[in-house]
């Protein structure tokens, strides 16, 4: 059941959930020799990213229906193509739909469509270079362990000075710009460079998806940034869908860890991380077994590690009330749809039906549906990014039939989740696109932040465990003093969305955590 | 002050567009260095926003800034304003009444605002000294760079390095907690922010106000804890976070700047509004006045907001298409009003049951984080807020000096106004007359609500909008801080990155205003610093003051 | 009933209040000189305050303490919240008996020092200088307790000096003298509960008599009627100051700055800087404070807090403290003239490694004779035991005199 190349023995870890972070971390591990179980509470494994059957033979990604940022590395360290994994469609342009078929197709840095203007083609070209070329400098961050600022720690100066430096290295120009702009909101960058509306509001999602965030909230460009940062296929700022749904790369980790003799233990909810004398010794599980460790590995949302599996009682008063603070109520709303057929959105061409498709008509129109979430409301008029991956991927849908996925912004997280009441103004919004689609669903539903938490146990039910913003980023996530994967609790790592480098699925904080782990005794 | 023609085509060694407080602070600085300066400024009197105008017979208008806390006491002491007559009384205290007949209030004894605070929460009675410490932190930290100018981080020259070095010196030694806070105050929203000290929404309501005073953006925006910091990080009489009445309005503050200026053989010209920057040879070499008249130097400050300096009075074919374009994306939205009253005697509000001290600070009417956040909305979608949030004093109860004895002047800001109005769905209309009295109608509804009496009082109102700010003053869209205060126009980045350190695109061009690193708040900052600029350029003494230090 | 009731909405007209005790105190205060503390007016001085000094040292002393900041801790989590708030072991301060304690924040920094009570099994009270609700309700995150702040519900007197015990047989507690230092015992008196703590802050014998606030004039009479003969006087701030520094206690926002209220870094202390070593128990569950804690242990602190005794007269209020090749050592932090061991003290924040016992120290100090300054560099020792330290603060039973 071993790997050849395992050296032995380095040490026993439990890894408590099984998403993606989990079994990346854990394949790691298990190569540089250490003896890996993963504890996953749910009975199916890969947290969210998940694929699973909402209505008989309809099948969907169960939260983000796009792969964007999966490191490459990682890809080629688990060699997770040979365990299956395989693109039903990269590098898919988008398409801004525009009120009665005047659509816009954007791809890479061209934009095809009627109302465009010259200026803006050209504005696009200079703006989508510049934006991938800023995206660098925060994707540049994703491998390492955030730096501590005045620590006095070399590394950590290191981890600072090499910052600073890849901001400087773009030059005069374009560092004043990157500075200018990183703090700042979409709205405004973008209301700089660009006329069409529709083109400002479908490139406004980049900064606003996953979040609590307008366009006109400051932090949206970060947000885009940190979207735009990863690759796929080597195709910085491309988009794919996995053959199989978001399922599928979990199901290829799942393959890849097995392989390396990684056991996974499902249906084992951990109650709480087993600490004597400040040092993490194994985690226990609700039913009260303990599973010893030298190194225990929580991937649960940044809350759910300090306040449940750690607990207030081994952690220093402060250091809850900052996890306490940490922001992390979820906005955004998956809608899928089995379809009898292939939906016929007006002025769509039927090979573009499996483009990104995106409903954010102008910048106004997102900020207003941002607009209710500030109080608990769900959008009246909501954003969306649909997918059709059936058309890509047959073996989703019964022949001939389809499903629509689709990202539904704003719902809140809480009270004023009424799914119910939301679904009817999403169904009509949706129509306004695409006239007969009602008439061809087979089956509908709708999971609002409520349902991503009851189903996935991430408080909150955010997408990327804790909101991402600068105050939560880097040497600040998930908390100052907890960001560099290392728990207060010696021997307990953090290793989820809520960690850097933050959510979508990239595998990143996984691998970096192994290799905090794996470069400890050397 | 005069409008004398004499020497006026030359002899002078630079020409201050605009006698805002900072052009005269500028003028100032640079006439005690021995330089020849005039100040030509269009309107007959002095001061800019920083005025006080006998709008009613008989009463002294501050008919745009009202209070004082951010002029620099070094500023202060280094033009000898009291010399020339200025005064700053504070003040302390300030209201937020609520909703159901209550109000909270904060007092100048920190017992009695302790206890008024625990009346709506005891924890947040506590948690208020770990907010303040926390806020002390910070203003700390800042108040050490406002009158230093800030070093340009793609630069290598000496200056630069030096002064990043300075910077980095400086943040490390924060500590890494306080570092981390830092990072987090300058990027959250007010709303966030204040949650991590407060449970109760009155209280919360209360603070979040000054997070949004003259931003367009809204109390849940991220970047509004900073703007908060800017209004908390001046002082008066070494307490920092005070505020005062400057006595006789705040033209006093201008009037005391001028007579420092003219003592040291400064002129001002007034009814000389500038129609262009004169450039030849890409050297300015002076300004051309509406009047038709020149003006001759080898050096000219503008004290104009930096749209103004640009698009407005000098020609484009003089500038770097890049540079204006970058002008023109500089954020200098407009989101106040203001009205200003004489009254025929004090408002009564019933909520306060007689409570003298209420009366003689801040009057805020809105209590939660929510109305505050949708007055924001209104404002994105090109209206003024129907239900505004308002700061309100009454300089009379302290200032003897601005209405007859018994009546009272009332000094009235808004948030939000827009610049320009939606009207029936068309975007970017202008106000008209009528639009100014329904904005001003909302006002004096929202205050008549807790003063019933208080309209029957009103002998007479000027009501502000964007418009009239713009058209009188000269602020852009009426921008009280002649520029948003936002990450992107904060430090290096402001105005312009690449231009934050007073110098304009011509040589001989100098930037004075609140356009300009530390920002606007009747600070007299920019100023001063780019003054120590010019004379730096100039190599002449500096006779702009160091900062001091507090430890 | 509540002395002070915060939700009355016209409390601004009371900018500070009276104790329940203050109709009898303002009797004795023949100077009227009076002072704020928290919400109250406290006497500063009644007569003269070395006569009030002695009273505490040679009789008993009458000190007003209601204005204490009181926390009521309980709930089933109750002993587990008080362990991960304070640095020493909780569960060893049995019901009905009193510990004194610090607490810090994360890195280890005093936030407050103060005493716990356990009043009953279960149930504590935490006195305090500073109030500390929001700390404790940040605490209690993830324990099941009740916090409440009875500052304003408790009205106490601090009853001190060698004739105390005497005096409180004769008003009638019957086996006071049983009760042990740091002891709780509760009483019936006229019918209502009186609790008494042999508990102080002067070093000496001495208890602390605390009484639901409507009893509280009736204590006092009863209190001053059996102390007639005793030598019994109310004290004020002043004499209480003096009596503190004998003793050795430290006053916060004096002797150290409460972490929650520090600006400037490094300005805080940790336990081992203020001499509070003893009262961190390593060996205990996790409590706030205690990773940096043991960090320090191994890497050393930075400060040493000191009990200085300086030659001559001049008092070394806010002295600097040099080493004898005159490069600084500290400053001082609270000083006094002690009338009962007759020697000049000083209490002192020392630079590690200075402040070892034995230390021999100089204090600059600054005085003046007749409006003419002079400065003195005032040899001075770094002693170990307290200034003032009689065998009858731990006797029990304690002699009567």
């Amino acid at each position: 059941m071993t790997d050849q190349n395992k050296a032995p023995n380095a040490g026993k870890v439990v890894i408590i959930g099984a998403g993606h972070n989990g079994l990346v971390c854990a394949a790691y591990l298990a190569k540089a020799g250490f003896e890996v179980n993963i504890l996953e509470a749910r009975h199916e494994v890969g947290g969210a990213a998940a694929s699973h059957e909402f209505a008989p033979g309809y099948r969907v990604s169960s939260t983000g229906h796009l792969l964007y940022r999966l490191d490459e590395q990682v890809i080629k360290d688990l060699d997770l193509a040979s365990h299956g994994l395989e693109m039903a469609a990269s590098d898919l342009p988008t398409v801004a739909l525009g009120s009665e078929g005047r659509h816009l197709k954007i791809h890479d840095d061209r934009i095809t469509g009627e109302d465009v203007s010259r200026e803006d083609r050209n504005a696009f070209m200079a703006y989508r270079e510049r934006m991938l070329r800023f995206a660098r400098i925060i994707s540049g961050l994703d491998d390492k362990i955030p730096p501590r600022i005045a620590s006095g720690e070399r590394a950590d100066n290191i981890g600072l000075g090499r910052l600073a430096w890849s901001i400087r290295r773009l030059g005069k120009k374009d560092m004043r710009e990157f500075l200018r702009i990183a703090g700042i909101n979409i709205y405004d960058v973008l209301e700089e460079r660009f006329e069409n509306e529709l083109l400002k509001g479908a490139l406004s999602l980049d900064g606003v998806l996953g979040t609590h965030l307008g366009p006109r909230s400051n932090n949206s460009v970060f947000t885009a940034l940190h979207r735009l940062g990863g690759s796929v296929n080597g195709k910085q700022g491309a988009v794919a869908i996995p053959r199989g749904g978001m399922g599928a790369v979990s199901e290829a980790l799942v393959k890849a860890v097995e392989a390396l003799g990684v056991s996974i233990l499902t249906g084992a909810e951990v109650g709480h991380v087993e600490i004597e004398n400040g040092k993490a010794t194994g985690a226990t599980l609700v039913t009260g077994e303990i599973m010893p460790a030298d190194y225990v590995i929580s991937c649960a949302d940044p809350k759910t590690t300090f306040l449940k599996l750690i607990g207030p009682r081994q952690l220093d008063a402060g250091m809850v009330r900052k996890v306490s603070n940490v922001r992390q109520k979820g906005n955004a709303a998956k809608l899928h749809l089995a379809l009898d057929g292939l939906p016929k959105f007006t002025g769509l061409e039927a090979a573009q039906a499996g483009h990104r498709l995106v409903v954010a008509p102008d910048l106004e129109y997102v900020e207003r549906a941002f607009n209710h979430v500030k109080y608990g409301e769900h959008s009246a008029h909501p954003v969306m990014e649909i997918t059709i991956p059936s058309v890509h991927d047959a073996s989703l849908a019964p022949e001939g039939k389809h499903v629509l996925s689709a990202i539904v912004q704003y719902a809140p997280y809480g009270p004023g989740s009424d799914s119910a009441g939301f679904e009817a103004q999403v169904m009509e919004t949706l129509a306004r696109y695409a006239p007969g689609i009602r008439e061809q669903v087979v089956a509908s539903e709708l999971l609002t932040p409520n349902h991503f938490e009851d189903r996935f146990g991430n408080i909150g039910g955010h997408w990327h465990h804790a909101e991402l913003a600068l105050d939560q980023f880097l040497m600040l996530r998930p908390v100052a003093g907890a960001a560099q994967y290392a728990a207060p609790v010696d021997g307990l790592y953090l290793c989820g969305a809520g960690c850097h480098p933050g959510g979508g699925v990239s595998g990143q904080a996984g691998r970096n955590v192994a290799q905090l782990i794996s470069g400890l005794d050397k | 002050m005069n409008n004398s023609r004499t020497n006026s085509n030359g002899g002078y060694d630079a020409i201050v567009i605009g006698a805002g407080h900072n052009g005269l602070a500028n003028a100032a600085f640079l006439a005690k260095a021995g330089l020849r300066v005039v100040i030509v400024e269009k309107n007959p009197w002095i001061g800019g926003a920083s005025v006080s105008r006998e709008l009613h017979e008989g009463w002294i208008y501050s008919n745009c800034s009202y209070v004082c806390s951010l002029l620099r006491p070094e500023i202060y002491r280094a033009l000898e304003l009291a010399k020339y007559g200025l005064q700053v009384v504070p003040y302390g205290g300030s209201v937020t009444f609520t909703q159901d007949g209550n109000y909270f209030g904060s007092y100048v004894d920190e017992d009695v605002s302790r206890r008024e605070m625990a009346r709506f929460s005891e924890r947040d009675a506590d948690a208020s000294l770990r907010y303040h410490a926390d806020i002390m932190r910070q203003c700390r930290f800042i108040r050490q760079f406002l009158l230093r100018t800030a070093p340009d981080p793609t630069s290598l020259k000496p200056f630069d390095v030096k002064e990043m070095m300075h910077l980095g010196r400086e943040f490390w030694k924060l500590g890494e907690d306080t570092l981390g806070d830092l990072i987090r105050f300058y990027t959250m929203s007010i709303s966030d922010y204040l949650d991590e000290y407060f449970e109760h929404p009155v209280i919360k309501a209360a603070y979040a106000g000054s997070g949004i005073i003259g931003s367009a953006l809204g109390v849940m925006s991220p970047g509004t804890a900073y703007v908060l910091l800017h209004h908390a990080m001046g002082e008066v009489d070494g307490s920092i976070g005070s505020w005062g009445f400057a006595r006789g309005g705040m033209g006093a503050i201008a009037k005391a700047m001028a007579g420092c200026f003219e003592a040291h053989g400064g002129e001002i010209r007034t009814d000389a509004g500038v129609e262009q920057i004169i450039v030849k040879g890409g050297k300015v070499t002076g300004v051309a006045l509406e009047n038709g008249d020149e003006v001759h130097a080898p050096l000219v400050v503008s004290n104009l907001d930096v749209k103004r300096t640009f698009l407005q009075v000098m020609d484009e074919k003089d500038l770097d298409a890049e540079f204006v374009t970058k002008v023109r994306n500089f954020k200098i939205r407009g989101s106040s009003g203001k009205l200003n009253i004489a009254l025929d005697g004090l408002p009564e509000f019933p909520a306060l049951r007689g409570n003298p001290e209420m009366i003689r600070g801040d009057m805020h009417f809105i209590d939660s984080i929510e109305r505050l956040e949708r007055a924001y909305d209104d404002w994105k979608d090109g209206s003024w807020s129907k239900d505004p949030y308002v700061d309100l004093l009454i300089p009379t109860l302290t200032d003897p000096t601005m209405a007859p004895p018994g009546k009272h002047f009332m000094s009235v800001f808004v948030q939000y106004v827009p610049p320009k109005l939606t009207k029936n769905g068309v975007k970017g209309c202008d106000w008209t007359d009528e639009d100014r009295d329904a904005f001003g109608e909302t006002v004096i509804n929202q205050i008549s609500k807790y003063s019933p009496n208080f309209r029957d009082l009103i002998l007479h109102a000027e009501v502000r909008t964007p418009r009239e700010l713009e058209a009188e003053v000269g602020l852009t869209e009426g921008n009280i801080f002649q520029g948003e205060l936002t990450l992107d126009q904060l430090l290096f980045n402001r105005p312009i990155p690449g231009y934050a350190q007073y110098r304009g695109p011509v040589k001989g061009l100098y930037m004075c205003g609140s356009s300009n690193h530390p920002g606007g708040g009747v600070m007299a900052a920019p100023g001063a610093n780019a003054a120590r600029e010019i004379l730096r350029d100039l190599r002449k003494p500096n006779t702009v003051p160091e900062g001091w230090l507090d430890d | 009933m509540k002395i002070i009731d915060y939700s009355d909405r016209d409390h601004y007209k009371t900018q500070a209040f009276q104790t329940p005790f203050h109709e009898r105190a303002a009797a004795f205060n023949q100077k009227h000189c009076w002072g704020r503390w928290k919400d109250y007016i406290t006497a500063n001085t009644y007569y003269d305050t070395a006569t009030e000094y002695f009273a505490a040292r040679n009789a008993c002393s009458v000190f007003d303490l209601t204005p204490m900041t009181k926390h009521r801790i309980s709930g089933p989590d109750a002993l587990d919240f008080m362990n991960r708030l304070v640095t020493r072991e909780v569960g060893k301060i049995k019901p009905g008996r009193v510990g004194y304690t610090v607490w810090c924040n994360d890195a280890g920094q005093v936030i407050d020092d103060g005493t716990i009570f356990h009043l009953e099994e279960g149930v504590y009270r935490l006195c305090s200088q500073e109030p500390q609700i929001d700390w404790l309700m940040t605490s209690a995150i993830g324990f099941d307790v009740d916090i409440v702040d009875e500052t304003h519900d408790v009205a106490g007197l601090a009853f001190q000096g060698p004739t105390t015990c005497a005096v409180l047989k004769l008003m009638g507690l019957e086996g006071i003298e049983n009760l042990t230092p740091f002891g709780i015992a509760k009483f019936d008196l006229d019918g209502f509960e009186l609790t008494v703590s042999r508990t102080g802050y002067t070093g000496d014998l001495g208890y602390e008599l605390w009484v639901a606030p409507e009893h509280a004039l009736t204590l006092w009479d009863r209190l001053f009627e059996a102390g007639a003969l005793h030598g019994i006087r109310p004290i004020g701030s002043e004499a209480l100051e003096i009596l503190r520094i004998e003793a050795g206690f430290i006053l916060a926002g004096v002797d150290f700055l409460p972490a929650n209220e520090a600006v400037r870094p490094g300005r805080t202390r940790s336990p081992y800087e203020l001499g509070l070593g003893w009262l961190v128990h390593l060996d205990k569950p996790y409590f706030t404070g205690k990773r940096a804690l043991i960090k320090e242990k191994e890497n050393g602190s930075r400060y040493v807090f000191a009990k200085l005794n300086i030659e001559g007269n001049k008092p070394a209020h806010q002295s600097f403290i040099f080493d004898k090749r005159q490069k600084f050592a500290g400053t001082v932090t609270s000083a006094a003239w002690s009338p009962s061991a007759k020697v000049n003290i000083a209490l002192a924040t020392l630079e590690a490694p200075h402040g070892k016992p034995g230390d021999q120290l100089l204090a600059e100090i600054y005085y003046q004779r007749e409006l003419k300054w002079s400065r003195v560099m005032a040899p001075c020792t770094v002693v170990e035991g307290v200034f003032w330290d009689p065998p009858r603060k731990r006797e029990t039973p304690p002699p009567d005199f």
